[in-house]
């Protein structure tokens, strides 16, 4: 797991085949390789057991409520923005047996660790974790890992998860990473690093475009990453190619489909708890909860117990679960967010201010998901400048709360990089 | 995961509460302090918060009081001595008596709150000397929902601090006060500013309790309450405890009001 956040040794640069043998190459050292794959209509993470099985050549089509393939004619691997899935699915499983007891005939217990405190540990290689979900990744670090308590179950899977991260050069229409400080350059927390040049990307002068092979600069961010790459064929990076690279990234922040108000999002919503914009969005909000299955940070879980036949086995599970669900809630005499305004005021409200009083980083990393899946198209961006726009009319045109200029995300990029920096 | 701990005693309290001494089988948790809370695990049904009760140095014993409720609550309620429970913890924030230290203390319950304050009533009562006066007020909807009544008996007679006792609805037997547990306040002595109260009950009485103590010159946040939410996992990752930007299994459940009231205040946060 990369510990650095800078790099280690020179970049260098793989073609297509030394891409393939990467995967190859990871697949070889008993990990279980995954990346993005086209299936059913969209790009979906799977297992991959080779290179070949990247989405070479298709992009995608985004929307508030709408996601589309689309062809390219570049025969890009990485083209696409975030798809349906996100890492979570592997680091922190939809569903998990932490434990079983047993009961004996005499009243005795005697309990069994699941997975995570013994079991076996899968040992993964990401390939292709964007900017976003690299600092997704870092928040739920901070969640599940970082406090008195790390759970087992992601502890054991993160510390074994190899990285390579990819950054963003095409963003898609409902991406804000730039203003929540988290793309779409990748800058740590990876082992490798890799950024996306096609045959329209030239040397790196200006005039240069269209001459250029379909090449990846491959940056190094660990001691394990560079291990890996000695064992596939590369070549050191010239000037042009990496300066190509960060042109790229550069021109790609320029891109974002979307931003969030330029204002301190964290005081905005702690004081629009009351507003009357919520009555507005729980008019539209069906309370499925796709939001949340989608969002990358999204952590939240509940328990199931359940017994075999002889009534003397019992099993304890923990499966993914959603703040917009009516039980999330359910205390003796009911739920305590009974209407979905209070359901999506807790939601937005926790992903966008008070994830900083209880892990200090915000829960959002700008990646679109949320806006992409919404059956009927709530874009967080959209709900958070009206609550802006009346914030600021209650503040008889001023800029209202935490109008201070600074960006969405609520703190400066540097202290969000220190913040967030990999498993603690 | 969860430890196996043996009943050795129960006792009922009332019509639907009961409370437990738990013994470990084998290894014990760590020591519990007052205001923390277990998570205990019937077997094949579930595990709840359930507040300690009462530490007994004597082979880590704990004790815990349940009031049927619901499907885990009932479960734990029925067992008896020698049945096994699974118990995790300790979790949650203390009733901190370090800066209460020579001022006065008022402990204030309402129903089955008393049980996560009887640690503290005890630690209190055995060094009485660092506080000024004690003073522990006791409320319940009937004296039938009153619980420890032996022991309260003997704190009212016998114990280092005032002890008083109400029920809003009294039955024939009753000869005590009758009122909101608020009402007990005008008949303990204590200097406002310097007095540190622990509340817990209902969350309503937990309001009222606390607003009347403010008002009357304590300072918010040395007024402090334990708070009650869904919890699934007491470890700070199941997200259900959330209040505000608080996560009540890590944050509280005992925490100051200054920080609860504005939370308490927010319908349905
Ligand atoms: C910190 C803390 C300390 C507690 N201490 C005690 C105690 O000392 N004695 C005692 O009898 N009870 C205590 N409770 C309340 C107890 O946890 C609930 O009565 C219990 O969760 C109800 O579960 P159930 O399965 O029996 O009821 P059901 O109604 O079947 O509950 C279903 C689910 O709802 C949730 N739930 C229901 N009521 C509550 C509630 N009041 N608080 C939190 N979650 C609830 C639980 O997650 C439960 O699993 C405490 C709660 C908290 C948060
Ligand atoms: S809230 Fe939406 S945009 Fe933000 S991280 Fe979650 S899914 Fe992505
Ligand atoms: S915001 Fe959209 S995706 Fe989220 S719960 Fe409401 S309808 Fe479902
Ligand atoms: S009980 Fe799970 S986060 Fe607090």
């Amino acid at each position: 797991m990369a510990e650095t956040g800078t790099d280690i040794g020179a970049p260098a640069v793989l073609d297509r085949d030394g891409l393939d043998a990467l995967v190859r190459a990871l697949a070889a050292r008993g990990r279980t390789v995954i990346g993005p794959t086209v299936r059913d209509g969209a790009v979906v993470l799977a297992e991959i057991d080779s290179g070949d099985r990247l989405p070479y050549g298709w992009g995608v089509e985004l929307a508030a409520g709408r996601y589309r393939l689309r062809r390219r004619t570049d025969g890009a691997a990485f083209a696409h923005s975030a798809g349906p899935q996100s890492w979570k699915t592997y680091l922190h499983p939809e569903r998990v047996r932490q434990w079983s007891a047993d009961r004996a005939p005499d009243g005795g217990l005697t309990v069994t660790a699941g997975e995570g405190e013994g079991a076996a540990r899968p040992s993964f290689a990401f390939i292709g974790v964007r900017p976003c979900d690299l600092r997704a990744i870092a928040v739920q670090d901070r969640v599940l890992a970082g406090g008195r308590h790390p759970d087992g179950v992601y502890r054991a899977r993160r510390e074994r998860a190899f990285i390579v991260a990819v950054e963003c050069t095409e963003p898609g229409e409902t991406c804000f990473c730039v203003s929540m400080g988290s793309g779409p350059a990748a800058e740590n927390g990876y082992d490798l690093a890799l950024t996306e040049l096609t045959t329209a990307d030239g040397g790196g002068d200006t005039d240069g475009r269209g001459d250029g092979e379909h090449r990846f600069l491959v940056r190094v961010g660990s001691e394990e990453g560079a291990a890996v790459l000695e064992e596939v064929a590369h070549r050191p990076a010239d000037r042009p190619t990496a300066a190509a690279a960060r042109d790229r990234v550069t021109e790609a922040s320029r891109r974002m489909g979307r931003a969030m108000p330029p204002v301190d999002l964290r005081r905005l919503m702690g004081d629009s708890l009351d507003s009357a914009h919520w009555d507005d969005i729980a008019e539209r909000c069906l309370s499925c909860g796709n939001c949340t299955l989608v969002c990358p940070t999204c952590f939240c879980t509940t328990t199931e117990d359940v017994t075999d036949l002889t009534g003397d086995h019992a099993e304890r599970w923990r499966r993914w679960d959603s703040c917009f669900d009516l039980d999330f809630s359910f205390m003796h005499g009911g739920p305590v967010r009974s209407s979905v305004r209070s359901r999506h005021r807790q939601w937005m409200t926790h992903k966008l201010a008070t994830w900083y009083d209880q892990f200090g980083s915000s829960g959002c990393v700008g990646c679109g998901r949320c806006v992409v899946w919404c059956p009927v198209g709530i874009d967080i961006t959209e709900e958070a400048a009206e609550f802006h726009a009346r914030a600021r009319d209650a503040a008889g045109g001023r800029d209202g709360p935490g109008g201070d200029g600074r960006t969405g995300g609520g703190v400066p990029a540097a202290a969000a990089h220190r913040t967030d920096g990999g498993l603690p | 995961m969860p430890l196996p701990y043996r009943v050795v005693r129960r006792r009922a309290e009332t019509a639907d509460t009961a409370s437990f001494v738990l013994e470990p089988l084998d290894e014990a948790l760590p020591p519990f302090r007052p205001g923390q809370f277990a998570m205990l695990y019937a077997f094949g049904v579930g595990d709840i918060p359930v507040s300690v009760s009462g530490i007994l140095p004597h082979r880590h014993r704990l004790m815990h009081t349940v009031r049927a409720v619901g499907a885990v609550s009932t479960a734990l309620c029925e067992l008896g001595p020698g049945d096994t429970v699974g118990v995790r913890g300790p979790f949650g924030t203390v009733w901190d008596t370090s800066r209460a230290a020579g001022g006065d203390v008022l402990v204030i319950a309402g129903g089955i709150g008393l049980a996560p304050l009887r640690p503290l009533v005890y630690e209190v009562f055995r060094a009485p000397h660092r506080f000024r006066r004690v003073h522990v007020l006791i409320g319940a909807r009937t004296p039938g929902d009153l619980v420890y009544r032996d022991e309260t008996a003997v704190w009212a007679a016998a114990g280092p601090g005032g002890t008083a006792l109400t029920v809003d609805r009294p039955d024939a037997g009753w000869a005590g006060d009758v009122g909101l547990v608020t009402g007990l306040l005008g008949h303990a002595r204590f200097d406002p500013p310097g007095t540190t109260a622990y509340v817990c009950g209902p969350e309503v009485m937990i309001r009222a309790t606390a607003r009347e103590l403010v008002h009357r010159g304590l300072r918010p946040e040395r007024v402090l309450v334990s708070l009650e939410r869904t919890m699934r996992c007491g470890t700070g990752h199941c997200g259900h405890c959330q209040l505000g930007p608080l996560l009540l299994c890590r944050d509280g459940a005992v925490l100051g009001y200054d920080r609860a009231a504005p939370l308490l205040a927010t319908r349905e946060l």
